[in-house]
């Protein structure tokens, strides 16, 4: 089966410096394929380059087999949601959601009756005669959604969809826009800076830096397989240590860490000087490792603590949600690894 | 692509090809008409229609420039120079062939793969290039060659060098005797004081407008709107009424004081007062607009840094608004130049380019040559200052647009300054009220200042309108310009705002190579003076191929040229209100870039296009100095009228016309206003979620 999308070495110039560089990838039909990275790491760019709203300076772009590499944005199968939502302010809902049908060549109630059903599955029946301007932003949202899957595009653009609602909102727009990809079979590609979004809703995560792909995999694979520092830093926080492996065998890595044996399941590493992950959540209070609370504070559901280590170069992250008992700065600790929550990381 | 192909050989085979507002029979032949009546160097032109006929874009391309390329060649090859065939002008037929030559090229192009495939805008760019081109590049560089020639058509390199560098032009004499200096140097003299005085005075008046509680903030926006719809020349003519040797206020002086009357207000005192009362308002809303761009935040800032309102002044606002003045400078110092109707007025002996030009062409001398080369230093003075504004200035902009609120409130002004300010302003402002009380008022007295009877001769002689044997008729004199001048300036109107939004559009929307050249191309087009536009139309249209003069149509085609630049403004600021998305979403909803600006961008810009359409109505009526080398008996205009009147002293005549024209003027802006201020429009900011 062909994929839906097929970047082939694509790259996007801009004078001398590389927003997307050389980047490969395909994505598969009705999967929804998250590209995440910090600002400028090209996520952004390689959204518009799917859409055709910027042009590749190199290499080959194809949507469903199609190579559309040239195309303009109007010729391509696609559709967006953008960030601001790009609702037409002087149009109303039910003509915002028509606009693309009418472009197609749709006669008015045609276009108007699928744009009506659309609407009615995000929720949004009998809101069709209000303009943008007299919606919250939730419902402003919803009609940007509906307006790009009425043209049931190959392809299902989403642009940081969520940074305009507050936090509550947030959670149950993400779940809507997963349900709504399964429930139809679309193919979304979907962008954001959040990993814990990224991780909620896709099928699977593009991770990027610097115009390049850092590493592309299943959410479970990234968190618990980082194929570097970034990757472990930037998904999930994780804190890292240099570290020594000391015995390999089929299950099982030992490693020694500042002085104290640890057990990590991982099974590529060779034994010598490693990096270790360590994830916030994996810490809790135990007996394998010394270290003196440095900072401490309260957030409600959990504690957070900085531990310093002797022995090791900068103090532990942990999360412990044990907050009957906290612990003030200054106290002696011992603590201990869950090991589902230690990873070895590739040096680079 | 079939419409344009059907234009094409509907102008090839049907429409006349000759012949544009006077048709003659032997002008009615369509192309093969002519090829058949022995114009045989038509016959190229039948080649376009076959190649298009394939639809192939390598064909289609072809025609295109075959087309226009062999009607260019064909038309400037035939000189009426000696023997040789001769050719009337091009007409209808001409034109539409052209147009669709345009459009095929267009198609062409886009096939290949010109901007992205787009046939609309490799249409619209082509179109609007093509129009520049021939409306204002051509003409223009029509007199850098005729400043070359001499009167006869001869090349004259050694005559042009003498004609450029003529004592008359820029002799330096006035500086050790009492002779009058070089017209290039009284002009510069002139735009320099000018440019200084009404940066300094609009300063003033946007200091205090904008940083003290003004008692009449009224008189401020009347203020602001006046330089609008006030024809530029009406200012002088006022300044007669009161200053001039039988002025009112000079007769009182001489009566009461014993002050002879004089003629000081003719000459270069008399045109500086009049240009800084009508240019200072510019400079006014220049600089409003700059102070009101400097985040209070920073003086705010200052003052937190204990710095005190003087030491804010100077450290904090004016390195700030620095590239405003300089801005505000550099319009004042063009406006000045080109300027023409108040030197008519009140030079006297003292001549500058703007009129020079016009006694060149039209007085006894009737020198083309010699109108050529003044106008070509207007020219390179108005372009030098056009490059300085658009590459120095507009690179040191400080001032801060982000469009986030910033609810800080602007430092107030330093006593001393504020004391200047209003001692500068409210003379200033006090004039200005007399000036357009004499100009509304004086038509309707008997003889302002000495008779000041209430009398409606004026106004009867010029707005007549009487019952005779046929009925109803309009006996007044003015009412055949007045009629011509609404009509015109109704024409114009839509043209200019399509026209200018589009090149708006296609500067601030699309990306193509060599933009940059073409926003230069279209913005060079206001520093062109209206007098060496007029000039240069007389030079280009002035024979066949494209012969204009003496129709109605390149009058419009002046206003809409002139006017133009002020639409691609209007259209620019505006299209940087609204947010790129709203394009791009389109672009992914499968909308071409026509059908988005149709249904997305064109009803969002509605206010800016009103606002087009509006200024392009109001100075397509107040300009003079192009239109005062187009106008005809059969078609003249409103201000080359009320000119005319108030040279042969008629100013009671003049000063009705010119209040009648401000108040109709003033009237169109109230009810566009009125109809744009309902516009419901979901602004951007309704669309930030809360």
């Amino acid at each position: 089966m062909t994929p839906t999308v097929r970047f082939n070495a694509v790259s996007k110039h801009y004078g001398t410096t590389a927003a997307v560089d050389a980047v490969s990838f395909e994505i598969e039909k009705a999967t929804l394929v998250t590209l995440l990275g910090p600002s400028g790491c090209g996520k952004t760019t390689t959204l518009r380059l799917i859409a055709g709203l910027e042009h590749a300076t190199g290499g080959g772009i194809e949507i469903d087999g199609r190579d559309v590499t040239r195309l303009a944005a109007s010729e391509r199968d696609v559709s967006m949601v953008f960030q601001s939502y790009a609702l037409f302010p002087h149009m109303n809902v039910l003509g915002n959601t028509s606009y693309g049908l009418r472009a197609s060549g749709l006669n008015r109630a045609r276009a108007e009756a699928a744009a009506r059903e659309k609407l009615a599955l995000v929720g949004l029946a009998g809101f069709e005669m209000r303009l943008p301007s007299e919606l919250s932003g939730g419902q402003q949202q919803r009609v940007a959604v509906a307006r790009a899957i009425v043209l049931e595009p190959k392809v299902l653009l989403f642009d940081e969809p969520l940074s305009n609602l507050d936090a509550r909102l947030r959670r149950r727009v993400r779940e809507e826009i997963r349900g709504l990809q399964q429930q139809l079979g679309l193919t979304v590609v979907y962008v954001t800076h959040d990993q814990e979004e990224a991780l909620a809703v896709s099928d699977r995560i593009i991770v990027m830096k610097d115009g390049r792909i850092a590493q592309d995999g299943a959410p479970r694979a990234l968190y618990e397989r980082p194929a570097s520092r970034f990757i472990a830093d930037f998904i999930g926080n994780a804190n890292l240590a240099e570290t020594m492996v000391t015995r390999l065998d089929a299950e099982r890595v030992e490693i020694v860490l500042a002085g104290v044996k640890l057990v990590v399941r991982d099974a590529d590493a060779f034994v010598g000087p490693a990096l270790l992950a360590i994830r916030p959540h994996a810490i809790s209070w135990g007996d394998a490792l010394p270290g003196t609370i440095a900072k401490a504070a309260y957030l409600g559901s959990h504690m957070e603590y900085e531990i310093a280590v002797p022995g090791l170069a900068e103090p532990l992250f942990a999360i412990i949600h044990d907050v009957t008992r906290p612990r003030p700065v200054g106290d002696q600790v011992r603590l201990g690894f869950d090991p589902a929550g230690l990873a070895l990381v590739p040096r680079g | 692509m079939r419409l344009w192909l059907g234009l094409l050989w509907a102008a090839a085979l049907l429409l006349p090809w000759y012949g544009f507002e006077k048709l003659s029979w032997s002008a009615m032949t369509p192309l093969v008409g002519q090829v058949f009546a022995g114009k045989y160097w038509l016959t190229p032109m039948l080649v376009p229609p076959l190649l298009a006929s394939t639809a192939r874009p390598r064909w289609c391309v072809a025609a295109g420039v075959i087309g226009i390329g062999w009607m260019a060649f064909e038309g400037l090859a035939i000189t009426h120079r000696g023997p040789g065939p001769t050719q009337p002008a091009l007409g209808w037929g001409a034109l539409a062939y052209a147009t669709a030559c345009l459009a095929i090229a267009a198609f062409g192009l886009a096939r290949r793969g010109w901007m992205r495939g787009d046939v609309f805008v490799a249409g619209s760019l082509l179109l609007v290039v093509g129009t520049i081109l021939l409306f204002v590049a051509i003409p223009v560089s029509t007199i850098l060659l005729s400043a070359l020639r001499d009167n006869d058509g001869h090349l004259a390199l050694v005559e042009f060098w003498d004609k450029f560098s003529d004592k008359s032009i820029w002799g330096l004499s006035c500086l050790q005797s009492d002779k009058a200096c070089g017209v290039a140097w009284n002009s510069l003299q002139l735009a320099i004081i000018v440019g200084v005085l009404s940066t300094l005075l609009g300063l003033a008046l946007a200091l205090i407008a904008q940083r003290t509680r003004f008692p009449f903030p009224g008189l401020l926006r009347m203020l602001s709107l006046l330089p609008v719809i006030t024809p530029p020349f009406v200012i002088g003519l006022a300044l007669i009424l009161m200053f001039g040797r039988a002025g009112f206020i000079s007769n009182f002086l001489y009566a009461n004081f014993d002050i002879p009357r004089s003629r000081w207000l003719y000459g270069m005192a008399g045109v500086a007062i009049a240009q800084v009362l009508a240019f200072a308002p510019i400079a006014f809303l220049v600089l409003l607009g700059v102070l009101q761009s400097v985040a209070p935040s920073l003086e705010e800032a200052a003052s937190t840094l204990r710095a005190g309102r003087w030491r804010i002044f100077r450290t904090v606002t004016w390195p700030l608004i620095r590239p405003g003045l300089a801005n505000a400078f550099l319009i004042g110092f063009i406006e000045s130049l080109a300027d023409f109707g108040n030197p008519l007025m009140l030079a006297g002996n003292f001549n500058v380019l703007a009129t020079d030009i016009f006694f060149a062409v039209v007085g006894a001398a009737h020198d083309q040559g010699r109108a050529a080369v003044l106008a070509l230093v207007l020219l390179i003075f108005t372009m030098a200052a056009f490059v300085a504004q658009s590459r120095w200035v507009g690179r040191r902009n400080y001032t801060s647009v982000s469009g986030k609120g910033d609810s800080g409130m602007p430092a107030r002004l330093p006593n001393v300054l504020h004391g200047v300010c209003l001692a500068v302003v409210l003379p200033w402002l006090v004039l200005t009220v007399v000036v357009y009380s004499i100009i509304m008022a004086g038509g309707f007295v008997t003889s302002i200042g000495r008779d000041n009877s209430f009398t409606w001769k004026y106004f009867l002689t010029a707005f007549g309108v009487e019952h005779g044997v046929g009925g109803w008729f309009l006996s007044g004199s003015a009412w055949s310009s007045f009629i011509t001048t609404m009509e015109l300036s109704v024409v114009a109107m839509p043209l200019t705002a399509v026209i200018g939004l589009l090149t708006a559009w296609l500067i601030g929307r699309q990306s193509f190579r060599g933009r940059g050249a073409f926003e230069f191309l279209t913005m060079m087009s206001f520093a062109v003076p209206g007098t060496v536009i007029g000039v240069s139309y007389i030079l280009a249209f002035n024979v066949p191929p494209v012969e204009l003069t003496g129709t109605a149509t390149i009058l419009v085609i002046a206003f809409v040229f002139r006017n133009m630049p002020v639409g691609v403004r209007a259209g620019l600021a505006s299209l940087a209100q609204i947010d790129r998305s709203l394009d791009e979403a389109s672009a992914t909803l499968r909308a071409r870039s026509f059908r988005t600006l149709r249904l997305v961008l064109a009803p969002i810009l509605r206010p800016a296009i009103v606002a087009a359409m509006i200024y392009s109505f109001v100075r397509a009526i107040t300009s003079v100095s192009a239109v005062i080398f187009l106008t005809t008996a059969q078609y003249n205009l409103a201000t080359v009228y009320i000119v005319g009147r108030a040279e042969i002293g008629e100013h009671g005549i003049a000063l009705v016309y010119s209040a009648v024209l401000i108040v109709v003027m003033a009237l169109a802006l109230v009810l566009i206003r009125a109809l744009v201020g309902e516009q419901k429009i979901g602004r951007r900011s309704a669309m930030v979620i809360t």
